[in-house]
């Protein structure tokens, strides 16, 4: 028996209450703002410089004893916390220990560093630094400016190549739900307060590359019923285009989630915020190609005559050849 | 209605055969590792049975490509350093200063006296002349000494800046001889970095140049940063120094043009040296681990000709007074000379244990670095962390791939059976193309053929319901099938190339594991598009050539 998801014939009104599902959006990017400028992020050492050691002991980890042991060096602000992952014995006790960048440009010097591991091993002689990452503080700055271009930029080119190959009302839709998508994953990110560092960014270009994709395949289903039914409402169309698409919507948004789930379980704690992030992207990627961008694209108009030959108008369509 | 090409077909099945070819190694990683480094000693001329049986491990004829295993699933460490490029201006300038004097005392009828001032910015020359009537003579004739620069921008440009400011003729590098001068330290810097890397022997290295003047080292296998560090951080700048004398209060000022160092083994003792080196590392030509006379550890060594020339002239003239050799502002010893040496070959004794006299071997062999360095960024990742993220990734991959495959089925049946063969063409695809071009695996890349797994499916799933809809409309299966691809095509390229953009821009702007995951998710999206439009319609297109159903279920 096939399993079937979707009906064939669906006829949801899906932009029927496009103002509430509007304000929704909307009302959830504000509070993604304000909880990005009172709570902030929880950036790691790759944007504010500092070290990290992952340390793994046999023995439970005992924060307070690492704290105060590290804390007589006097290297400044500690962070510590216990890594906790399904697959880890009793045997297997894993904490990341964050200390403040340190004066100068450089990153730890191997001196302070030897001490703390000693210091460290003190408390606890099973104890096993699997890994140690320093940035010194001139490094994180350049790399927070080259994250935030890379974000502007691929928004940028994604603008570009939409306005090409639509229509800019096209366009600035998907970049209002792209937006959309980057400040709700931010203030999640801020409300959870799970580390943010470069890989993160990582998972919001490929949030946008998602959510875009979603978009425009609704989109490229919107124009060809534009073609199609030049007569009926805008609004129509856009819901006929939905539900035409939305078996596929929801099928690639499952694959897409069921391999997703399957890393965030199992793929080990060093990727699991990087797996979140891409989790949540996808949700409100799929959410935001539907109330954030065709509302857009139907709040700005768009015109409705597609039969000429559109090439000097901006809009071009791949050959559907042989 | 369903035709496509002989040659294009069988271009398709052999792509997808090659794919095959080429991801099949890495199912055996380790031995076909073992057998690529047997076969790479071999062919550096060593042999042995250990050797022989591990090239057996693997055919030779068959491909054995592998995906490099980035840091973070090896295991190893990473340093990101910055060269003072401007220490080496001040070096430079210094060695202009005899040749400066010479030129001078040539005309010493006109502008007197030559002086060398004393100077705040290590990397400015001050030269004062006795005679200030002489002076323009004197600033002509320094100018002399400026070479014509060959540059792209700068017509005319010299490699000096010469200019008079008060009685003083004042020396600085051009900014174009700066530019220039930065850029073969950094040169020199990356070379030198990778004959000490290359001296351990550690597998794969990567030494690269990021930006104008910093180097980016990644050495899979090292056990700790700190290790390498130690390795390359050292300048293992070596210099011969005339002595002036010999202290015990380090806060002695030294005169003009000289300099204080402290003596590396004994703690309180301080020598006060001429400024300006006889001879220099720069000048050595090899340095081996030896003993003394006494047994004891120590490095000896030998100079090129111009060096050679220029220490048993010093020692021929200097007989009976002491010789500092000084290792990056250290003195290691001040042996008194005892005679002239010729050959220009010589010891160097301190108090090295068996190690540390290897190791400066090593350092001074592969040359001194031209200018100090900063690291600004370090990591070091266990290998055991390696592996665990590798296990994990593994797992979690196979676990996404069969929860894919069989919601697939569940969905389109015998199409999702289509569409799942393509994927598992798709991730071999991935992987050969990895091997092929030499890419780097990390663990976000793990992350992002697992996220291509998910979204690989999405271009197969367009196709399937475009069919689905056009089997309501169309008159019979074949035209279905085909209007399915036809007008699925546009949406595929349009959701396809965007996200592809993304990646382009990641991998572009990105660092690290960043980009990592931009190469998979890149080459994830060019091999996924391909499948859907190439393989599965190939295989939809055999499969119904022979069975010629009247209707299709999707």
């Amino acid at each position: 028996m096939r399993l079937k998801l979707v009906p064939e014939q669906t006829s949801v009104n899906f932009l029927g209450s496009w103002r509430y599902t509007f304000s929704i959006s909307m009302l959830l990017m504000v509070l993604s703002a304000i909880a990005f400028f009172s709570i902030g992020l929880n950036f790691g050492i790759d944007f504010r410089g500092g070290t990290s050691i992952r340390t793994e002991a046999r023995q439970p980890v005992d924060v307070a004893a690492y704290r105060s042991a590290i804390g007589t060096l006097s290297v400044g602000d500690i962070a510590i916390s216990e890594v906790f992952d399904p697959t880890y014995g009793p045997e297997r006790n894993v904490a990341m220990i964050r200390i403040q960048a340190q004066d100068g440009d450089e990153a730890m010097t191997p001196e302070i560093l030897a001490q703390v591991e000693l210091a460290l091993q003190e408390v606890d002689a099973t104890l096993q630094f699997t890994s140690v990452e320093s940035v010194g503080p001139k490094v994180s700055g350049e790399l927070v400016q080259s994250a935030i271009l890379a974000v502007v930029a691929a928004l940028a080119a994604v603008l570009f190549y939409i306005w090409l190959r639509f229509e800019w009302q096209f366009a600035l839709g998907a970049v209002a739900a792209l937006v959309h998508d980057i400040v709700l994953t931010i203030g999640l990110f801020s409300v959870l307060q799970i580390r943010f560092d470069l890989a993160i960014i990582a998972a919001l270009l490929t949030i946008v590359g998602y959510s875009l994709n979603d978009t425009v395949v609704v989109f490229d289903r919107i124009r060809e019923n534009l073609i199609k039914y030049k007569k009926r409402d805008i609004l129509d169309v856009m819901n006929l285009s939905l539900n035409e698409t939305l078996s596929r919507t929801v099928i690639t948004s499952l694959t897409t989630l069921l391999a997703l789930g399957s890393l965030f379980v199992l793929g080990g704690d060093v990727i699991r915020g990087f797996v979140f992030a891409m989790i949540w992207g996808v949700v409100v990627g799929t959410w935001s190609s539907v109330f954030v961008a065709a509302v857009v694209v139907k709040w700005l108009g768009v015109k409705r005559d597609w039969s000429k030959n559109d090439s000097d108008k901006g809009g071009t369509q791949f050959a559907t050849g042989d | 209605m369903l035709q496509i090409p002989l040659w294009k077909r069988a271009l398709v099945i052999l792509i997808c055969l090659s794919a095959l070819a080429f991801s099949l190694p890495n199912l055996f990683y380790e031995r076909v590792e073992r057998h690529n480094d047997a076969v790479a000693l071999m062919e550096l001329g060593q042999d042995g049975a250990d050797l022989r049986a591990d090239r057996a491990l693997w055919p030779e004829w068959a491909p054995s490509y592998l995906v490099n295993l980035g840091l973070d699933l090896r295991g190893g460490a990473h340093l990101l350093a910055e060269v003072h490029v401007s220490d080496v201006y001040a070096d430079r300038i210094d060695g202009l200063w005899p040749e400066v004097r010479d030129r001078l005392r040539d005309e010493r009828a006109v502008v007197g006296n030559v002086r060398r001032m004393p100077s705040d910015d290590a990397a400015v020359l001050r030269v004062a002349v006795s005679n200030p009537a002489g002076i323009d003579r004197a600033l002509e004739v320094v100018r002399e000494l400026a070479r014509p620069m060959q540059t792209l921008t700068g017509i005319g440009a010299r490699d000096l800046e010469v200019r008079r400011e008060g009685d003083e003729i004042v020396v600085t590098l051009s900014e174009a001889e700066r530019l220039a001068t930065d850029d073969r330290t950094m040169r020199q810097s990356l070379e030198i970095i990778r004959r000490r890397v290359d001296e351990v022997g550690t597998r794969e290295p990567t030494i690269q140049r990021q930006g104008a003047d910093r180097i980016l080292i990644q050495v899979p296998g090292i056990g700790s940063a700190a290790e390498l560090k130690d390795l390359i951080g050292t300048t293992a700048r070596l210099t011969f120094h005339p002595v002036i004398r010999q202290t015990s209060d380090g806060d002695t000022v030294p005169g003009p043009r000289e300099v204080i160092y402290p003596s590396m083994d004994d703690p309180g003792v301080y020598y006060v040296l001429e400024q300006t080196p006889v001879v220099t590392g720069e000048q050595l030509v090899d340095a081996q681990p030896d003993f003394d006379q006494n047994s004891r550890p120590a490095v000896s060594f030998r100079f090129n000709p111009a060096g050679g020339r220029a220490f048993g002239l010093y020692t021929a003239e200097n007989i009976g007074s002491p010789f500092a050799i000084v290792l990056d502002g250290e003195v290691i010893s001040a042996p008194v000379i005892q005679s002239h040496i010729p050959g220009g070959s010589g010891i160097i004794t301190g108090r090295f244990t068996v190690e540390e006299s290897t190791q400066l071997a090593i350092l001074l062999r592969a040359g001194a670095l031209p200018a100090e360095m900063t690291f600004l960024e370090e990591r070091t990742i266990g290998p055991e962390l390696g592996q665990d993220s590798i296990d994990a990734g593994k797992i979690a991959a196979i676990v996404a791939m069969g929860a894919v495959l069989l919601f697939m089925i569940l969905s389109y049946g015998f199409f999702g059976l289509i569409a799942n063969i393509a994927l598992m063409l798709n991730v071999a695809m991935i992987f050969a193309l990895l091997s092929l071009i030499g890419a780097t695996l990390t663990l976000p890349g793990i992350a992002g053929i697992v996220l291509t797994i998910g979204m690989a499916v999405d271009a197969n799933v367009l196709v399937f319901e475009r069919i689905r809809e056009e089997m309501r409309t169309a008159r019979g299966p074949a035209r279905a099938i085909q209007l399915g691809y036809e007008k699925a095509l546009s949406a595929i390229l349009d959701a396809n190339i965007t996200t592809f953009i993304t990646a382009a821009i990641l991998f572009t702007l990105g660092s690290g594991p960043v980009r990592g995951f931009a190469v998979t998710l890149g080459l994830g999206i060019i091999t996924s598009v391909f499948t859907a439009l190439f393989v599965t319609r190939l295989m939809v297109v055999f499969w119904f050539e022979r069975r010629r159903p009247k209707t299709i279920e999707i």
